[in-house]
């Protein structure tokens, strides 16, 4: 399987008459994006395309998910199947990236678990985000009263939608630089390297309901087993998010894209292991799910023969419960674990980080403390509805003070703890 | 201008006695004092002794809250910067008296306190988490590396300095988890936290797994048609709107409601305040995670006494250990007072 | 949360996710249906849902009758 990604670094956005793309600028129709998404009977009459910059005193909140933009060139299907294109398999052919650029949804809230994107001051540095490029969607739906699931999809097919145009509308610009991967049959991987250990990524998506959704080739995922999945495919946009758990934690749909642990299992691969396989599994609601799911991904690495898997997890709560099961179960069949989680501590980093635990987790990673608290300066611009903050998971009523600053936990900020592990941030105890 | 540092010891440092003098009350004095001395020289000028306190170890050990009260009093007027107490090396009630008073001026007055002690001094256990303790010997032999430790840290502290980890620092592990950013991803982290794993080599986890304690079971309920139930819940059930405004993550309080009259609960009367689930469900009907329309039918057929006509709510979502703590205690507190028997809690 | 209440009164803790009660130290536990429906499931009859709903509070009313020595989940 080989896989090409083109990519054209986008350094500045403007709005303008023809979207596309010249010398590190991204051109940006916006009359066009809002026929796009406004097809959507789902949406609301009042929606608004708006751009935030790095560096600029812009704040954007709530938002549900960020987005890269990418399209394929070539090779079968296309980004973001069984989402916005067909069901075909992905991960093979040429793939266009606008990187450095990214697709914001905002606007109405749908409910808590949403974010805050500040572009510039203290609350930028938390964020991954505040580093991209963004086109803004600020979205409602089309009647207050809609089902939240339906606005929900409304949302996100938007802000898919958006990307895919984004990106197709530069196809005809040659790429700044290829990136190429290619990845043997399994067959072939299992012969090479025999002198380095076999390993393996479990990659645990939040499927908990409403806004705790993952979608893998369009499938709902708390209706999946656990199965194998190919880097690629995830570059292609296979994983998409339904918007999940606290912003700091929710993996959002470009972390999907760009997922650093297989960035960089990547990058080690042939040198410090085999990496032969990614195992795509689920977080549920139930208990006999939690067991199941988390039998049966120790189960498959077991017959890989695996040696150690890396296991993230996303969200927190009873999910540490499902990071702990797959961590334990793939510990008793021999299999060495790292984990990647993040911590809750409390507002003084006094208690105790997760809701379970195992003698086996002995190695593990944290993206940082999610309750510690931050205050946020005013912005001279925010995108979206700022009271929001008083609401969202990691705000409380008063986070919003009167001279437009925020005081919140980081709980609250898109992306600043990952459990992907997208940022630099961590924990040490004091 | 110096920062300004006012210096706790015990009757034996200040010269004035051993066993026989420990019940010395406790005083301040405009003046460096004993091990002091040290810490002056060890200060380089960068900050001063304002005031000594000195207390017998016995008489704060038998009127702890009178004489914290009283040296917090004392040393108001002298407004520090910050608070070294001892170092007490393995001294127990000393030990127990610095961690007492570190503990009691960052509370009054929220500046810096540091001590110095011997890892398994009692006030180690009490303490180390409401102060930055030194590692020291285990006797006044360990002075000349106490002291200048202790300094050390405190100007690290009073000039806003980023600290480092206790092995780096020389302090007692608090047990307080703090944000920093590493020079790499986390998932980077990762990756090389697994490779010396798969190598056999040593690492060091950036969080060990935590062991939770535990409370012995209470005996039974003898006489369940006359008890009283109560319910509780982590799930967030609130009359609709949520008029106390429960947070959906990171509850900072809880909430309590009164049933009485009511014998089922409906979308039109509450909802939940959970961010952590899919609320649909429970906003549809609350019963399915407060089942107060069973208890309703239960206590009406006499299997139960009564139902308990409040009941309490909170949001697991996020919420630290220590809220979880404080909201169970004051919760059972008030069920006791009111006679309750026995409780349910439910949580999603 | 349930400790500090099990330091003055029986309680049952009622979940869906026993492994977090168990490893927080809940004493006595009864399993639960799902996490956005603990005593609910909205595929049923509203009927049949109550009947659900009035049998799992039976199996906690009889936990907290029943004198137990070390943790015990309390299946049926």
């Amino acid at each position: 399987m080989k896989l090409e990604l083109h990519r054209l670094k986008v350094n500045s956005l403007k709005f303008g008459e023809k979207t596309g793309f010249a010398d590190g600028v991204l051109t940006v129709n916006k009359a066009e994006i809002l026929a796009l998404i406004s097809e959507d009977p789902l949406l609301g009459k009042n929606l608004d395309v708006d751009i935030a910059m790095p560096g600029e005193s812009v704040r954007v909140m709530p938002v549900k998910d960020v987005i890269e933009p990418r399209w394929k060139l070539s090779g079968k299907g296309q980004v973001f199947p069984g989402m916005i294109s067909d069901v075909e398999t992905v991960g093979e052919g040429q793939t266009l990236v606008l990187s450095g650029c990214a697709v914001l949804t905002a606007g109405k809230l749908v409910r808590f678990q949403e974010g805050i994107i500040d572009m510039s001051g203290p609350g930028a540095d938390y964020t991954p985000y505040s580093k991209t490029c963004n086109v803004v969607l600020v979205l409602e739906p089309s009647d207050p009263n809609m089902d939240k699931h339906d606005y929900e999809k409304a949302c996100r097919i938007a802000g898919l939608k958006t990307a895919a145009y984004l990106a197709k509308s530069c196809a005809d610009v040659k790429a700044d630089t290829v990136e190429t991967f290619e990845l043997p049959t399994m067959r072939e991987a299992m012969t090479q390297f025999p002198e380095l250990p076999k390993v393996g990524y479990i990659y645990m998506l939040q499927t908990q309901g409403l806004l705790h959704d993952t979608y893998l080739y369009g499938v709902d995922v708390k209706k999946i087993l656990p199965t194998i999945i190919s880097p690629l495919e995830v570059m292609d946009g296979a994983i998409v998010s339904g918007n999940c758990v606290s912003a700091c934690d929710k993996n959002s749909t470009y972390s999907h894209l760009n997922n650093p642990v297989i960035a960089d299992m990547l990058k080690r691969h042939g040198k410090d292991f085999n990496f032969v396989a990614t195992i795509v599994t689920n977080e549920n609601v139930t208990l006999a799910d939690k067991k199941r799911s988390s039998s049966y991904a120790a189960k498959l690495a077991g017959m890989l023969g695996l040696d150690g898997v890396v296991i993230t997890e996303e969200g927190f709560g009873n999910p540490d419960a499902d990071l702990i099961m797959n961590c334990r179960k793939c510990e008793q069949l021999g299999i060495k674990t790292a984990l990647l989680t993040d911590e809750y501590a409390g507002q003084d980093g006094a208690s105790q980080s997760l809701a379970d635990s195992c003698p086996e987790g002995t190695a593990c990673v944290t993206a940082g403390n999610a309750n510690e608290v931050i205050t946020l300066p005013p912005m001279s611009k925010v995108i979206g509805y700022p009271e929001e903050a008083n609401v969202i998971a990691g705000g409380w009523q008063g986070s919003l003070a009167d001279d437009g600053s925020i005081t919140v936990e980081l709980q609250a900020i898109t992306g600043a703890t990952s459990e992907l592990g997208y940022t630099k941030l961590g924990a040490y105890t004091l | 201008m110096a920062f300004r540092i006012v210096h706790y010891i015990n009757q034996f440092y200040a010269g004035i006695g051993g066993e026989e003098k420990a019940d010395y009350e406790p005083e301040i004095r405009e003046a460096v004092v004993g091990p002091g001395m040290a810490l002056k020289a060890a200060f380089k000028g960068e900050a001063e002794i304002v005031a000594t306190v000195i207390c017998g170890d016995s008489h704060f050990a038998s009127n702890m809250d009178d004489d914290t009260a009283k040296i917090l009093g004392m040393i108001r007027e002298y407004k520090p910067d910050a608070f070294i107490a001892g170092p007490a090396f393995n001294a127990g009630r000393y030990g127990t008296a610095c961690g007492a008073m570190c503990a009691a001026v960052a509370k009054e007055f929220g500046i810096p306190v540091i001590s110095g002690m011997y890892p398994e001094n009692p006030g180690v256990e009490m303490f180390r988490k409401y102060a930055w303790i030194i590692e020291t010997p285990d006797s006044a032999a360990g002075m000349r590396k106490a002291v200048p430790a202790m300094a050390k840290l405190a100007l690290k502290l009073l000039k806003g300095e980023t600290l480092g980890k206790p092995s780096e620092e020389g302090y007692i592990e608090r047990g307080i988890r703090k944000n920093m950013f590493y020079g790499k991803l986390a998932a980077q982290r990762c990756v090389d936290m697994f490779v010396s794993k798969l190598k056999g080599e040593t690492f060091e986890t950036e969080y060990p797994m935590p062991v939770f304690d535990r409370v012995d079971p209470q005996p039974a309920v003898k006489d369940m048609k006359h008890a009283v139930i109560a319910l509780v819940t982590s799930g967030g059930i609130c009359p609709k709107g949520n008029p106390d405004h429960i947070e959906a993550s990171s509850a900072s309080k809880f909430g309590e409601y009164d049933i009485t009259g009511v014998n089922d609960l409906t979308s039109e009367t509450h909802c939940t305040a959970h961010g952590g689930y899919d609320a649909t469900y429970a906003d549809q009907d609350a019963d399915r995670v407060l089942p107060v329309d069973v208890l309703r039918d239960l206590e009406r057929e006499g299997v139960i006494g009564k139902l308990h006509n409040k009941f309490y709510t909170t949001v697991g979502n996020g919420t630290s250990v220590a809220n979880a703590k404080r909201f169970g205690a004051e919760i059972v507190n008030r069920l006791v007072n009111d006679g309750v028997t026995a409780v349910i809690l439910t949580s999603t | 949360m349930v400790k500090e209440i099990e330091r003055k009164l029986p309680v049952v803790h009622m979940c869906t996710i026993v492994p977090i009660s168990q490893t927080v130290g809940a004493n006595r536990i009864v399993p639960t249906i799902a996490i956005p429906h603990p005593f609910g499931d909205p595929s049923k009859t509203p009927e049949e849902e109550k009947a659900l709903r009035r049998s799992l509070v039976e199996r906690g009313l009889k936990a907290l009758q029943t004198e137990i020595t070390e943790q015990t989940v309390f299946t049926e």
